[in-house]
């Protein structure tokens, strides 16, 4: 009975449509805070909201794509790896709509404005930095790129994702540092942290 | 009350509140809906607008309009939906959503409030008994928070000096303290690392004695819900809205700078004197705009904050000669 339920779930990780379905399940948020903010859903300040809940969905995609490989190991699923280049473009997708968020509705997309803000202002300039850090890795998330580069050069460009982590990290303490309001804060860098601690033993393991 | 305009002019102390604050405010949001009609000629523009009337669940409080300078804002009023469902009252948790989710529990029945500290005799006076120190006035004041947004709310209350002279402080008292509730038993979140409670506010004495410092009983034509600080608070409108203490428990008088909360919490980003001040600006954020709640549109371009929140003719003076980008 276990047995052919634990053949039954990994065999929906292989389904055609599995895929499909994790790219609807990403973009199930971005779709809802459309429509919230077009109807008038989104409180007093639908500027704030919708800055902090994109915010919030990278943070969210950044750990569900780096606890694919963990989890892909530890529960012997190898159907895992099909979905991390699908989380890892959305958490990119997430950061952009982020960053689009603080600049026009917090910036009035005046260019001069947000590169002044960003140079300034230390708090912005680590989230921009994480944004920055995704952008080769985003660039490189094709077949093509990977025999272009070569796996081994390929994954050493993607570990920008520790940076990217540990950026996002910081940069949603900072914004907090002022309420002295870190539970969630706490939350997320548990969370990465043991999701770093866990690769960190392996590599030492392998070593 | 469901019928509240007759009893109000009925019962009204002054002969010169012929208009009963359910009809002025309903008159002022017609006035205000037609402008927004004209101005952004879109018929679902002004119909999208929540009300600026108060739903009528609290009871009425009259006040009468006075002519001062600065009293009354000339902007468009921020819908009573948006004023009582955010805010920021840490008390009551850190969301702004939280205030409104969790002050029912708010005891405002009995309530006193301590008079100390400098002053000739301590007192202890009943909610009902300050109220009455008096004369109810409603004061239109344009409400800038520190984070970068901003409201305009119809504020019942009358000029905290009225209070003060009340108080009779001494010659040596030169600032005032404003404590404010911290009971463990109705707010959840007294006790979290967030702040020191009790929340503690203070100004200087001649900004306490200024006419625009207003102790603050009302909003809205209706006594203050809870979550905006009932059933007394602190409402000066060229600071940050922190500085407006809410759920006020006792009024001290001191000779030193009293201690206030956030700028125990965070000196390098609270200062004593939070003045809006376009020019200096937060470590983490700008303070040269702010974006005006239910009205500003999403795409629209943030608006210029105001020196002094605009109230700059009134009391620049205050602070001639002093360094606002030091004491900020």
């Amino acid at each position: 009975m276990q047995a052919r339920l634990g053949m039954n779930w990994r065999a929906l990780f292989v389904s055609p449509w599995a895929k499909p379905v994790v790219v609807l399940l990403l973009a199930l948020p971005a779709v809802w805070l459309v429509y919230a903010a077009f109807n008038d859903l989104l409180g007093a300040n639908p500027a704030e909201a919708l800055t902090r809940s994109t915010g919030d969905w990278t943070l969210r995609a950044l750990c569900l794509v780096l606890a694919i490989t963990p989890l892909r190991v530890l529960t012997a699923t190898p159907a895992l790896q099909r979905f991390r280049r699908t989380l890892g473009v959305g958490t990119f997708v997430y950061a952009c709509l982020h960053m689009l968020c603080y600049a026009w509705f917090d910036q009035g997309l005046d260019l001069n404005d947000i590169w002044r803000d960003i140079l300034k202002r230390p708090f912005i300039w680590l989230g921009f930095s994480g944004l920055v850090c995704m952008l080769p890795m985003a660039a490189t998330s094709f077949n093509a790129a990977i025999r272009y580069m070569g796996v081994k050069r390929w994954q050493l460009l993607h570990r920008l994702v520790y940076a990217v982590a540990v950026l996002a990290v910081l940069h949603f303490f900072w914004m907090r540092a002022g309420k002295n309001d870190f539970t969630e804060v706490a939350v997320y860098a548990a969370i990465l942290a043991s999701l770093l601690g866990w690769r960190v033993r392996q590599a030492i393991k392998n070593s | 009350m469901l019928i509240r305009t007759a009893p109000d002019v009925a019962n009204s102390d002054f002969p010169s509140d012929i208009t009963s604050q359910t009809a002025y405010l309903n008159r002022r949001q017609l006035i205000q809906q037609s402008m927004a009609l004209g101005l952004f000629g879109g018929v679902g523009q002004a119909f999208a607008r929540p009300s600026v009337v108060a739903p009528g669940k609290l009871p009425a409080l009259s006040a009468k309009h006075i002519d001062m300078d600065g009293a009354s804002a000339n902007d468009l009023l921020t819908a009573y939906t948006y004023a009582s469902t955010y805010n920021n009252f840490y008390e009551f948790g850190t969301d702004k959503a939280d205030p409104m989710r969790n002050a029912h529990t708010l005891k405002t029945k009995p309530w006193t409030l301590e008079i100390e500290g400098l002053v000739k005799k301590p007192l202890r006076l009943g909610l009902e008994d300050v109220m009455k120190l008096g004369a109810m006035e409603e004061r239109i004041y344009r409400m800038r928070c520190v984070e970068g947004w901003s409201m305009v709310i119809p504020w019942i209350g009358f000029s905290l000096s009225t209070l003060i002279k009340h108080a009779d402080p001494l010659g040596s008292a030169k600032f005032v303290e404003f404590v404010t509730l911290a009971d463990p038993k109705t707010m959840p979140y007294v006790g979290s690392r967030v702040l020191e409670w009790p929340y503690v506010e203070g100004l200087r004495m001649d900004e306490a004695m200024h006419p625009l410092s207003l102790l603050t009983f009302g909003m809205y034509g209706e006594i203050l819900p809870n979550q905006n600080g009932a059933p007394l608070r602190l409402v000066v409108p060229w600071k940050y809205g922190f500085k407006n203490a809410k759920s006020l428990v006792k009024i001290r008088f001191t000779e030193k700078q009293p201690a206030t909360a956030w700028n125990k919490a965070a000196a390098q980003e609270y200062g004593f004197y939070s003045n809006v001040n376009p020019n200096v600006d937060h470590p983490r954020w700008s303070q040269a705009t702010e974006r005006r709640i239910g009205e500003d549109g999403l795409f629209n371009k943030k608006r210029k904050t105001l020196m002094f929140n605009g109230y700059e003719s009134q009391v620049a003076a205050l602070y001639s000669g002093m360094d606002l980008s030091k004491n900020f």
